[in-house]
C-alpha cells in the first residue's frame, strides 16, 4: 500500500514547508514570551487600570479559539478597520504569539507569586529596593519555575503553527493537503509523513523541557 | 548619658480583630543584648518584625537613632513613611529568620556578597574578602561555593548570620533562629551568637525559646505576655526576684 517510491516522491515536497513552519514557530515563540512577561508583570502591577486592562487581554485570548482569532486578524480586522497586519506570515505570528502569550502570562504571574514570602522578607532585611528584590531575588527563582511550563507551551505552539496553512501559508501541512488533493490515494503516506515531521521538530523541544525541569528543581524556594 | 538607638512608644499592633501588641514601650541602647521571652502568640516576633519594617504598627511610634521609622514629615505634617524613608533607616538593622530564607539560586558566598554590592554599592573585592572572612568566622570557610540546598539547617542559619553581618548593622534581630533546627544542630548556632554577643558592639535582640542561653548572654530580659511587656530587667532580676506568677510558671516549663 505504501510504496517506497511514493515516499521518495512525497518527502521532498513536504520538506518545502519546513522553512515556514520553523520560522513561524520561532517568531511566534519569541513574540509570545515577550507578551507573557509584559502581561504577567502588568497583572501584578499596583495600578488597577493596568491590571484590569491586562486581564481583559488575557481572558479574551484564552477564552476564544486560536483559529477564530487567526481569521479575525486575517479577514475581519482588515475589512472592518482597514488595517493590514502585514503579510499572512506576520498575521500568523501575531495570532499565535498573542494567544500563547496570554496563556503563558499566567505562568509568569503564578511563578512570581509562588516564590516564598520569606525571600522577599530576607531581601527587605538586606535593605534591597523593590526593584532589586524583584531583579536579584524573586525573578531569577520565578524564571526557574517557569521554564518547564514555557517549554511545554512551546511544543504546543509548534503544533499550532499548522493553522497558518488555513490563511494560505505554505507550511508542512499546506503541502500535505496539496499532494493529497492531487492524488487521494497518497493520503495515508502524506499524513504519516506530516506527523513524523512535526514529531521530529518537537523532539529537541521535548529534550529542552527535560533539561528545564532539571534546572528548575534546583535553586528555588517555593511556598 | 547614652541615648537609646531604638525607642518604642506605646506601640500597638492588630492583625484583623486580634490585638497582638497592646502598648509596647521599650528602649534599646547601643550594644545592648536583649532577650525577648514569653509564651507562643504573645507577640514577641511581631515586636522585631515591626523594627525590620516587615509589619507596620497599628498605632504608636518606633524611633531609630531619633528618627521616626514609620512616619515622615511632608509639608509640615507627619505622614506614612514611603519606601525611600524606610530604606534610609533600615540600613542600620539586620535580621536572621527562623527559616533562614537564604537565596537558593545563589552560592553561599553570593548570598553574602549581593546586598553589600548592590545595596551599599561597595567595592566588589573588598566585599568578597569581608564575606569570606565572615563565613570563616561562622565556620563555613570551606563551603563558599556550595548552594544552600547542600547545607544542614545549622549551617544554613550560620550563613544567614554571616549574610546579615556583612552589612554591618548597628542592630541585629534574631527571630527564633534555632526553632526550625534539629536539636543536635542548635548548639553550633548558639555558639556563633554567643561569640557575636561577646565580641561585637552592635545591639542584639533575640526572640528565643532557648531560655538558659538567653538568660546567660542577655543584658536585659523582657517577658512578653498577652501583648505587653509584663516583666523586664537583668536575667537575675527576672528569674530570681520577679513574683509574676505567669513568668514563674513559664520559666518552670522551659528551663531544664
Amino acid at each position: 500500500m505504501i510504496k517506497i517510491n511514493a515516499l521518495i516522491e512525497v518527502f521532498p515536497q513536504l520538506a518545502r514547508g519546513l522553512g515556514i513552519t520553523v520560522s513561524v514557530l520561532i517568531a511566534a515563540a519569541i513574540f509570545s514570551y515577550i507578551m507573557a512577561f509584559a502581561a504577567g508583570l502588568c497583572r501584578l502591577s499596583k495600578n488597577v487600570f493596568i491590571r484590569k486592562a491586562t486581564s481583559v487581554y488575557v481572558e479574551i485570548f484564552r477564552g476564544t479559539s486560536l483559529i477564530v482569532q487567526l481569521f479575525w486578524l486575517y479577514y475581519a480586522i482588515p475589512m472592518l478597520f482597514g488595517i493590514q497586519l502585514g503579510s499572512n506570515w506576520w498575521t500568523g505570528v501575531i495570532a499565535i504569539g498573542l494567544n500563547y502569550g496570554a496563556y503563558m502570562s499566567e505562568v509568569v504571574r503564578g511563578s512570581i507569586l509562588s516564590v516564598a514570602k520569606g525571600q522577599t522578607e530576607a531581601a527587605i532585611a538586606l535593605n534591597m529596593s523593590p526593584f532589586q528584590r524583584m531583579r536579584l531575588v524573586i525573578f531569577p527563582q520565578a524564571l526557574r519555575m517557569m521554564l518547564p511550563e514555557f517549554s511545554n507551551y512551546t511544543i504546543q505552539m509548534l503544533k499550532a503553527t499548522s493553522l497558518v496553512s488555513l490563511i494560505g501559508m505554505t507550511d508542512i501541512l499546506y503541502y500535505g493537503d496539496i499532494i493529497r488533493s492531487a492524488n487521494l490515494s497518497q493520503a495515508p503516506i502524506v499524513y504519516v509523513l506530516v506527523l513524523i515531521f512535526y514529531f521530529l521538530l518537537a523532539l529537541p523541544l521535548i529534550f529542552l523541557q527535560r533539561k528545564a525541569e532539571e534546572i528548575s528543581k534546583k535553586g528555588v524556594a517555593s511556598q | 548619658m547614652l541615648k537609646p538607638i531604638v525607642e518604642y512608644k506605646d506601640v500597638h499592633k492588630s492583625f484583623g480583630e486580634v490585638e497582638v501588641l497592646k502598648g509596647i514601650n521599650l528602649d534599646i541602647y547601643p550594644g545592648e543584648k536583649i532577650a525577648v521571652i514569653g509564651p507562643s502568640g504573645s507577640g514577641k516576633t511581631t515586636i522585631i518584625r515591626m523594627l525590620m519594617t516587615l509589619e507596620e504598627p497599628t498605632s504608636g511610634d518606633i524611633y531609630v537613632d531619633g528618627k521616626n521609622l514609620w512616619k515622615m514629615e511632608k509639608n509640615g505634617e507627619m505622614v506614612r513613611a514611603n519606601e525611600k524613608h524606610l530604606r534610609e533607616i533600615r540600613s542600620d538593622i539586620g535580621m536572621v529568620f527562623q527559616h533562614f530564607n537564604l537565596f537558593p539560586h545563589m552560592t553561599i558566598l553570593e548570598n553574602c556578597m549581593t546586598a553589600p554590592i548592590h545595596v551599599k554599592k561597595e567595592d566588589k573585592e573588598e566585599v568578597r574578602e569581608r564575606s569570606i572572612h565572615m563565613l570563616e568566622r561562622v565556620g563555613l570557610g570551606d563551603k563558599l561555593n556550595n548552594y544552600p540546598s547542600q547545607l544542614s539547617g545549622g549551617q544554613k542559619q550560620r550563613v544567614a548570620m554571616a549574610r546579615a553581618l556583612v552589612m554591618r548593622p548597628k542592630i541585629m534581630l534574631f527571630d527564633e533562629v534555632t526553632s526550625a533546627l534539629d536539636p543536635e544542630l542548635v548548639g553550633e548556632v548558639l555558639e556563633v551568637i554567643r561569640d557575636l554577643a561577646k565580641h561585637e558592639d552592635m545591639a542584639m535582640v533575640l526572640v528565643t525559646h532557648e531560655m538558659d542561653f538567653a538568660l546567660d548572654i542577655a543584658d536585659k530580659v523582657l517577658f512578653l505576655d498577652k501583648g505587653i511587656i509584663a516583666e523586664q530587667g537583668t536575667a537575675r532580676e527576672v528569674i530570681e526576684q520577679s513574683d509574676n506568677a505567669r513568668l514563674q510558671e513559664f520559666l518552670r516549663r522551659f528551663r531544664k
